[in-house]
């Protein structure tokens, strides 16, 4: 009925829905979306290194992430200097080493668009092996420093002072943001990332009063966005990674609705 | 029992320092199972950071810290939650540690709050959330509670009744309270050793001893005076009749 090439974009799209979902929650609630953009900013520099020496894109992507995450907790701590000022900085200067690096490699036809906003085509089946695996370690992990994380979450000093270790889960959770970044980079595009991540969670905050209800509804709206954002992307031939957005920024207008009524009926 | 076995967290001359300000220095106490220490001091005096040095909170600090318990509880004097969760106190219950439903029920009624178990935590008012706090904290059954200023924001007799729950409790648990209180008239009647603080310790002791002092009178003036013959007066029926004061 479908291609092979769609058969394979679909299970991708899906495998990460169900690791952007729990993910995106932490991000909403740490008001962490600019540390995403900026970690996907860097992805750009990790993509070109993969393609230099020949790498995995995926593994590729995650040791640059991971190493500008560790670069911006060691800056916080050594300058005075505004969190989302240092953010800025790697963000942008990280975009700006990887395109330049671009531009050295003449030799390699990239295909840009691809990269900013993803593309289906691109999936292959070495990918899904890397995301469903990839991904069922990102949500194991999560699981087990899952009490610390989001005790230190709603209250830091409570975590601590009751013996929950929460910077040991800050660090963890920070390597699990570059992880996620990494299998969904070619799927989502480096551009739109942070979207795939803090929209369904959005729109599971407007129908949710609890957080386990708030992750629930989070994996389901980024399923339900991957599932109508790669039929439309077919059907209208539009890159993956903006149709799977504007998905679930329709599912987030729905919710609106689901408030307003709920106001309504309290009236 | 040896002295050593009861211990729950001992400071050695303890103290914190933030931007090359002391917050608080030479801080030493010793909380025990059972009892009661509270910290008493003028704002700014350095008493919830002390509360913080014991917890571990702050880790860079002078002195020592022995803590021989992880069974801890905690009511920060302020805490600041983010509402872009959506947390029901039920949730916030077992924030750090996965307890039973019954021991959540138990502690949300001692602390007269069950009915606002599936309330969202948000919509609470400033004394039904310090409530909340305070079951919280017990439901752990900790070995150490540390508790600042637990009581603010409830109304009066909620206040007496929520005293009194936390003096229940040290018994009842055999654990080791650590209080920072505003209400003098509480702290000398409901604790075993008293600190004063201001910057450093002024003073410490019994409440009696800490009553009489000179630099305790300076520090609270025509208040502490007052206590001190409310003191006087109970410790006049210690000497009378023991066991009914200890009703009291």
């Amino acid at each position: 009925m479908f291609d092979d090439f769609f058969i394979r974009a679909l299970i991708a799209g899906l495998g990460i829905a169900l690791v952007t979902g729990p993910l995106g929650c932490f991000v909403v609630w740490r008001r962490l979306s600019y540390f995403g953009d900026t970690l996907a900013h860097s992805a750009l520099l990790g993509v070109t290194l993969a393609y230099s020496f020949e790498l995995n894109i995926a593994l590729s992507v995650f040791i640059i992430s991971s190493l500008i995450a560790l670069i911006l907790i060691q800056l916080q701590k050594k300058t005075n200097l505004p969190g989302d000022a240092l953010l800025g900085l790697l963000a942008h200067s990280s975009l700006a080493v990887g395109l330049v690096v671009i531009g050295f490699l003449t030799f390699i036809r990239f295909d840009i668009m691809g990269l900013l906003f993803g593309d289906i085509l691109a999936v292959t089946t070495d990918d899904l092996l890397i995301i469903w695996t990839g991904g069922a370690v990102i949500l194991l992990v999560l699981k087990l420093i899952w009490k610390p994380l989001f005790a230190s979450t709603v209250n830091y000093e409570l975590a601590e002072a009751e013996g929950l270790n929460p910077d040991r889960a800050k660090a963890i959770f920070t390597i699990l943001m570059a992880a996620v970044i990494a299998i969904s980079i070619k799927m989502v595009g480096l551009l739109l990332i942070t979207g795939m991540l803090i929209i369904p969670a959005a729109m599971a905050r407007n129908i949710s009063d609890s957080p386990q209800k708030m992750v629930l509804f989070s994996i389901i709206g980024g399923l339900l966005s991957v599932l109508l954002g790669l039929f439309s992307s077919l059907e209208f031939n539009t890159s993956s990674g903006p149709s799977i957005i504007m998905a679930s920024l329709i599912l987030f207008i729905l919710s609106l609705l689901n408030i307003k009524q709920s106001i309504k009926l309290k009236n | 029992m040896s002295s050593e076995n009861n211990t729950l967290v001992k400071l050695n001359n303890a103290g914190f320092k933030q931007n090359d300000k002391w917050l608080v220095e030479g801080v030493s106490l010793t909380v025990e199972k059972g009892k009661i220490v509270t910290l008493i001091g003028p704002n700014g005096s350095g008493k919830s950071t002390t509360a913080k040095i014991a917890l571990g909170i702050y880790k860079n600090i002078e002195g020592s810290v022995e803590k021989y318990t992880n069974k801890v509880g905690y009511v920060p004097q302020k805490i600041s939650i983010d509402w872009t969760l959506p947390l029901r106190v039920y949730d916030f219950m077992l924030l750090t540690e996965n307890i039973k439903e019954e021991a959540i029920d138990e502690a949300l009624t001692l602390t007269g709050v069950i009915h606002l178990k599936n309330k969202n935590l948000g919509n609470l008012s400033g004394g039904e959330f310090q409530r909340v706090l305070i079951a919280r904290a017990i439901s752990k059954k900790p070995e150490l509670l540390v508790l600042d200023e637990p009581v603010q924001g409830v109304d009066y007799t909620g206040e007496i009744a929520l005293y009194e729950l936390i003096k229940r409790i040290s018994e009842t648990l055999n654990c080791g309270i650590l209080l920072i209180s505003h209400d003098l008239h509480t702290v000398m009647t409901a604790t075993d050793h008293v600190v004063c603080l201001n910057g450093h310790v002024c003073c410490s002791g019994s409440p009696m001893d800490v009553a009489k002092n000179n630099e305790y009178k300076t520090l609270f003036g025509e208040q502490a005076s007052q206590i001190l013959s409310v003191y006087e007066h109970k410790h006049d029926h210690v000497h009378s009749d023991k066991g009914e004061i200890k009703k009291n």
